[in-house]
């Protein structure tokens, strides 16, 4: 590595460092645009008590759901977990603690943690079981819930394509969480289909600046379906 | 006879204004895209980051980069944008969404919604629900009126946990149209063919009914 190139060679040099019990904050929706190679080498790291940060758990034997399997993960923080049997079982044995996270509140998080906002106040969640214990605070009339931002040990990240300087471009929907979990790890670890030289992106066109990234890796992907639906031509 | 899904989502549909950026729920609101009114013009708002939400792709489209909130495989209309999750939240949290649609087990007098979990039994999460029930002014329910076992899902307190307080005032379920006001459901419309004594029978919370109350026209 040299000056801003952030590209690494290998799966094991981009997850160095992760030990046990700490906090990883991945990108993806469902198994779009998730760092599934990244996933796969901290299986094979056995890295342990894992707090995972992630909008969903994968499915069973795909993306996170691979992490439930010799039970790497502790605690997932999450919006929506309902496609992944080896969770719910996990998770009603009480083997695995959830925090279960408004969608928004969740992206938000992760945005205001990597922008140094420790915490912020939204009307997502006010009543109910997700307020619970907080703080609320009224404005114009209306209540409020206070809301700590994420920061995490580790991100790891999907992008399509990045320069050598860790500048990166997302693809269609598999943007999701990704720009946003790249300004909340310690350790940015990025992921791509294809690496460019520096000046053939345009720059006005990129997603997530090389800043936040200090690790970049070129893998292949599987890009699994989880909802294949289909129109006749 | 009470409405059919489709019914159901024909009927929510007759509530979109041309130019109105609109968010769907999964199952039945998913259905009230089929329904736009002819020559009106509405844009779908899929919350994993997506405005502007194209119909199912042919096979050769297919493209596991591009999924609705629902992770079905989607395309992109014309003039749709594509964007980060923050941005979703910000445009459905900031309230420019123009109309929300969105299933529930539960809704109460108070306008309360109970929508993600059912102690015990079923865990899920709230996905984008909450924050859309909170950023949301103008919000559709659509639900079946009673359960499967004939027990009222108008209520007048939820008894599930709740998704949101005091934010839902439309409801159109299989049998009735209905708004929430000052503590009350207020019956606007009934279903052809169902009396107003099952819709009362079947209405758990405090129901107002009019003197007239029409059947919606299909």
């Amino acid at each position: 590595m040299s000056g801003f190139n952030k590209v690494v060679g290998s799966y094991e040099e981009a997850m160095a460092g992760l030990e046990d019990g700490m906090t990883i904050i991945a990108g993806g929706f469902g198994i779009c645009g998730i760092p599934e190679n990244l996933i796969k080498e901290i299986k094979k790291k056995g890295t342990k008590e894992l707090t995972v940060v992630s909008n969903n758990c994968g499915i069973d034997g795909f993306g996170l759901g691979i992490l439930l399997f010799d039970r790497q993960i502790k605690k997932m923080v999450s919006s929506y977990v309902g496609e992944n049997k080896t969770f719910e079982e996990q998770l009603l044995a009480g083997e695995l603690e959830v925090e279960l996270t408004p969608q928004g509140t969740l992206a938000e998080k992760m945005r205001a943690g990597g922008a140094g906002i420790p915490a912020f106040y939204t009307a997502t969640g006010y009543g109910t079981q997700v307020g619970e214990g907080k703080e609320v605070k009224e404005f114009n009339g209306r209540k409020y819930i206070l809301e700590e931002s994420i920061t995490g040990d580790f991100a790891i990240v999907k992008a399509w394509k990045a320069d050598t300087y860790g500048n990166l471009v997302f693809r269609h929907t598999a943007q999701n969480f990704n720009p946003m979990a790249a300004t909340a790890g310690k350790i940015t670890v990025v992921e791509v289909e294809e690496i460019v030289e520096p000046g053939e992106l345009d720059p006005a066109h990129i997603h997530t600046p090389g800043i936040y990234v200090d690790r970049l890796i070129l893998g292949t992907f599987e890009k699994r379906i989880e909802q294949r639906t289909v129109r006749q031509a | 006879m009470a409405l059919s899904r489709d019914q159901l989502a024909q009927r929510v549909a007759r509530e979109m204004k041309d130019g109105y950026y609109v968010n769907l729920g999964i199952g039945i609101p998913t259905l009230v895209a089929n329904y736009v009114p002819a020559g009106m013009e509405v844009m779908l708002q899929s919350e994993n980051g997506l405005l502007g939400m194209g119909p199912f792709p042919t096979e050769d489209e297919v493209d596991a980069d591009m999924i609705n909130a629902g992770k079905q495989t989607v395309t992109a209309a014309t003039g749709a944008s594509i964007f980060s999750s923050a941005e979703s939240f910000a445009m459905i949290r900031g309230g420019h969404v123009d109309l929300t649609v969105l299933g529930a087990f539960e809704v109460d007098v108070q306008g309360n919604i109970a929508s993600y979990m059912i102690p015990g039994k079923l865990i899920k999460g709230m996905g984008g629900a909450m924050d859309l029930v909170a950023g949301a002014d103008n919000i559709i329910v659509t639900m079946t009126h009673a359960s499967k076992h004939g027990e009222s899902k108008l209520l007048n307190k939820c008894s599930l946990p709740l998704t949101g307080v005091g934010c839902i005032k439309k409801v159109v379920t299989d049998l009735a149209f209905m708004e929430i006001k000052d503590g009350k459901f207020w019956l606007i419309e009934r279903a052809p063919g169902v009396s107003v004594e099952e819709i009362v029978a079947k209405t758990a919370g405090e129901l107002m009914v009019p003197k007239d109350v029409p059947e919606m026209q299909f």
